[in-house]
């Protein structure tokens, strides 16, 4: 068993909690903890990973909110998109039949 | 002779019925590094302990052609057994016949042997070894699955109920082990998951290995589905015995005594804690210093590792340890600790196995992932079953016992049978930086030098609070020992609470947040 009078701390990684340092070593799962991002209402991700089955917009268009932008199909279930608000599509990134991954940015609002 | 000639007969068919799947099957398992159902039986059980029951049922099927079909005792063996002595039912499904699929048959044989457990009052073990439902089964073996779930919640806190999975165990399947008080698993061989990896490619475009989706490694480090990693099945036997040993067969009987030991000298308790509360060490190792023999027998080694859970013996008795691991995250409560510890508090308590509690640790990991995680209602799950057990329960305060966590670890005010604190103990409500920082916040902003007063205020707050006298001075702490008399005040404790009884509140049951 390891003496703690010598041992040497200096390899173990500092965690702060409520200003205190601690020396510690972290999990695979606090290092690969998700950051928290402010969300940007302007680009539209895929919330599930899916096909797309049909895209009704393209870029510099002027879109009403509401109005449909793509259909996502995951689950069998067909996920109509609609604008959030409205505005102009800068950009669209996915096409019909492509097969997207869950948060992949599909669309950029302008 | 007419009976000798009934002898041979049902000797033929025994012989047969061994044979499970036949050579070519037998041979397949064998080459995928697998025992076969009978030879793990035979080995989990003491020697000629094993009766076999049901040896002769067959399969009803009749769609698909099935009926012409043979499937030796329908694809699983079940009976009872002896380990060290003490009885237990077991199944194991045989892959070497239809894959161990599950029809009604198949079903019948495991909540038979499930009802006998039950009613005997025994441990149930179940080694899992099935590619899934048997499909032309159709819904009869969904109707299957269903009553051995049934079974495994009525039994749930009567029974221990152990799940060893040597194999795959899939979609359906999974959820028996999942209610069950522990499970087994070896690495290459164990396969748990809802949805397999081919579905998963075709349906979400996502594409992962069995292994990295559901082997054993993942069960034991990032789900926590698992609570025994073995490297091989014989060392997943081993821990089975060793586990059937430490724990009362039934929820009515205390854990078998064995003959006391002390702990070994090489683990000298005044040398493995630092004292500075920042710097790590290996709590693993003081619960070594108290134990019988200083073994420790860790449950969920690999999941949330800065909660330490497991059982030891004390003067021959089974306790179990909830411990705070300052090495791994400074010991914090979080998300997943919580449940891990919950769940095992709720084990002991059932099974009438004293909670010894060892606390270390600097409150709640803060943090966004955290509180959208649920830290709150996870957390709550620990307060939850401390509240509830009414088991023997002791708690020793190593060093630091912050905030919202001081209260979570089986403190006084969750009805602790007995509270001791090392001389080095800090009971606050939080640390002395944090604390100063707030209580101080308009003498340190206003003066000359606010980095020297900042150091000065917490100075005054840790000689003032971090220790165990206020906590003491109320009452909250029954002793302030020195730590090489922690064994023998946990001794002490669980001698004068021997026949502790408390009266609870009628009720149906509790709805604790989970």
């Amino acid at each position: 068993m390891e003496n703690t009078d010598e041992k040497d701390y200096g390899e173990y990684p500092t965690l702060s909690i409520s200003s205190g340092l601690y020396k510690t070593e972290l999990t695979k799962s606090f290092r690969e903890r998700k950051m928290w991002e402010i969300p940007n209402p302007k680009i539209i991700k895929s919330v599930i990973p899916g096909t797309i089955l049909d895209v009704f917009v393209r870029p510099g268009q002027e879109v009403k909110k509401g109005e449909m932008l793509l259909i996502l199909e995951a689950m069998k279930m067909q996920n109509q998109i609609t604008m959030p608000f409205d505005g102009k599509i800068k950009k669209v990134n996915v096409k019909p039949d492509e097969v997207v991954k869950k948060k992949y940015v599909m669309i950029e609002i302008q | 002779m007419s009976l000798n000639r009934n002898i041979q007969d049902l000797r033929k068919r025994k012989i047969e019925v061994q044979k499970g799947g036949g050579d070519k099957a037998i041979e397949k398992q064998a080459a995928m590094g697998k025992l076969t159902a009978r030879e793990r039986i035979l080995a989990i059980l003491d020697g000629n302990s094993f009766h076999e029951y049901d040896m002769f049922v067959e399969h009803l099927a009749r769609d698909f052609n099935m009926e012409k079909k043979v499937l030796h005792g329908d694809g699983v063996i079940t009976g009872t057994g002896t380990i060290h002595g003490s009885p237990v039912c077991v199944y194991a499904q045989d892959f070497t016949v239809a894959g161990g699929s599950l029809g009604l048959m198949h079903a019948r044989k495991i909540t038979k042997i499930m009802d006998h457990s039950l009613k005997m009052r025994v441990p149930l073990i179940g080694i899992n070894d099935s590619g899934g439902a048997r499909i032309q089964e159709g819904v009869n073996s969904l109707a299957g699955y269903g009553e051995i779930f049934f079974r495994n919640t009525l039994a749930s806190g009567v029974i221990p109920q152990l799940s060893v999975i040597l194999g795959p165990c899939a979609g359906g399947a999974v959820y028996s082990p999942a209610l069950t008080d522990f499970v087994f698993v070896v690495e290459n061989i164990s396969k748990m998951f809802i949805t397999g990896p081919s579905v998963i490619k075709t349906v979400l475009g996502e594409e992962i290995s069995m292994e990295e989706l559901g082997g054993a490694r993942v069960h034991c480090e990032t789900t926590g589905n698992a609570h025994f990693y073995a490297k091989s099945e014989q060392e997943c036997f081993d821990q089975i015995k060793k586990l059937i040993e430490l724990i009362p067969r039934n929820n009515t009987e205390k854990a078998k005594k064995a003959a006391p030991e002390e702990p070994l000298k090489e683990y000298n308790i005044e040398k493995i804690v630092p004292d500075n509360p920042k710097l790590p060490y290996d709590i693993k190792n003081v619960i070594r210093s108290i134990t019988d023999g200083s073994d420790f027998f860790e449950v969920m080694e690999y999941y949330a590792p800065n909660i330490v859970i497991g059982f030891g013996r004390l003067n021959g008795d089974t306790c179990g340890f909830v411990a705070n691991q300052p090495k791994v995250l400074a010991g914090v409560l979080d998300c997943d600790s919580s449940d891990k510890a919950a769940r095992f508090i709720r084990y002991c308590d059932s099974f009438n196995i004293p909670i010894i509690t060892l606390e270390d640790m600097p409150g709640y990991l803060p943090g966004v992932d955290q509180e959208h995680m649920g830290v709150i209602r996870h957390g709550a799950k620990i307060l939850y079953a401390y509240s509830e057990a009414t088991v023997p329960k002791i708690t020793v305060i190593i060093r630091k016992a912050y905030g919202g966590g001081y209260i979570a670890m089986n403190s006084r005010h969750l009805r602790a049978d007995f509270v001791f604190a090392w001389p080095t103990a800090e009971i606050a409500v939080m640390g002395p930086e944090g604390a100063a920082n707030i209580v101080f916040r308009k003498e340190i902003q206003e003066a000359a030098d606010p980095d020297a007063m900042r150091k000065q205020k917490i100075e005054e707050y840790k000689q003032k609070f971090a220790n165990p006298f206020v906590a003491a001075a109320q009452g909250y702490i029954d002793e302030v020992i020195e730590p090489d008399e922690t064994r023998s005040m946990l001794l002490h404790a669980l001698s004068v609470s021997e026949n502790k009884s408390v009266a609870m509140p009628r009720k149906k049951h509790g709805i604790p947040p989970f």
